[in-house]
């Protein structure tokens, strides 16, 4: 594991900032699941900030590519399972109201009751499906 | 600053936007920098039987505790920069879709060894599996919509 916890903190610091900054100028959770899927929803107003954020967001992605390709790591699975992940991250995402953002990171700072037993689900499920599954296929 | 939605005009929307973006950026960053990009480490988190790597745990960790502080102090304010009043999740209930979706979306983790936020920095890199994978999450989440309608 080496020095990969003091990145791991150094990134968690940057997320956790992030979040709050988002709370304190426009007064929204930082729910990537719930930014995203919201607008999928013609319902949605207040579509600007949330374009606006994921623009940040892809921008950063776009950055790394540039200065450091590595940090975005190859994919663990054949492309049809990687593809079934992602059914299931969307779909479920949106059923139980966030993701490891939302629930994770907002949720449990903020001590919601709903947050911490979502955490516990998704972490005990993804433990459960990682063991079977195993590092790559 | 103290500006409410009502007294914001064009430039001060044009700030609010910029700064989101800024915000999203440091996001980004935070999620690239503590290595949730690469699917490997995820499922090597979350798999602790086959060599566990915990290193993880400190970006929830370094991420709860600086939000969880700055919550506290973030909630004694009336209303946020660039809106009339904070948008907070209200409900207090616990049902079946919340715990259900929670473990459908912990088994799509656990395989693809991507969440949404990591998902859509590699996609916006430039992986063609990153790509697969947000496409295939949207038609998820649309897919959630139309079941609920």
């Amino acid at each position: 594991m080496s020095t990969s916890w003091l990145y791991a903190s150094i990134g968690g610091v940057m997320i956790g900032a992030a979040s709050a900054l988002l709370l304190l100028i426009h007064g929204r959770i930082a729910g990537i699941s719930g930014i995203t899927g919201s607008l999928l929803q013609r319902s949605t107003s207040d579509r600007a900030w949330r374009l606006a954020f994921l623009g940040g967001l892809a921008a950063a992605g776009v950055v790394a590519a540039l200065v450091h390709p590595q940090a975005i790591g190859a994919s663990v699975r054949s492309l049809p399972v990687v593809i079934i992940a992602g059914l299931l991250v969307g779909f479920g995402t949106r059923l139980g109201s966030g993701c490891t953002s939302g629930h994770g990171v907002c949720g449990i700072a903020r001590l919601s009751t709903r947050s911490l037993l979502a955490v516990a689900t998704f972490m005990a499920t993804g433990a459960i499906t990682a063991m079977i599954a195993g590092g790559a296929s | 600053m103290n500006i409410a939605s009502t007294t914001c005009g064009t430039r001060c929307k044009a700030m609010s936007l910029v700064l989101a973006a800024v915000i999203g950026a440091l996001f980004g960053g935070g999620l690239i920098i503590s290595g949730m990009t690469v699917p490997a480490k995820i499922v090597g988190f979350l798999d602790p039987l086959h060599g566990w790597d915990p290193s993880l745990a400190f970006v929830m960790g370094a991420a709860v505790l600086v939000n969880a502080i700055a919550f506290r102090w973030i909630s004694r304010r009336k209303h946020p920069w660039f809106d009339v009043k904070f948008h907070l999740p209200t409900r207090k209930d616990i049902d079946r879709q919340l715990l259900a979706g929670a473990a459908v979306f912990g088994v799509g983790w656990g395989l693809g060894g991507l969440c949404p936020g990591p998902a859509l920095v590699s996609a916006a890199s430039g992986s063609a599996t990153a790509i697969a994978f947000v496409l295939a999450m949207l038609a998820g989440m649309l897919l959630q919509h139309r079941s609920v309608r």
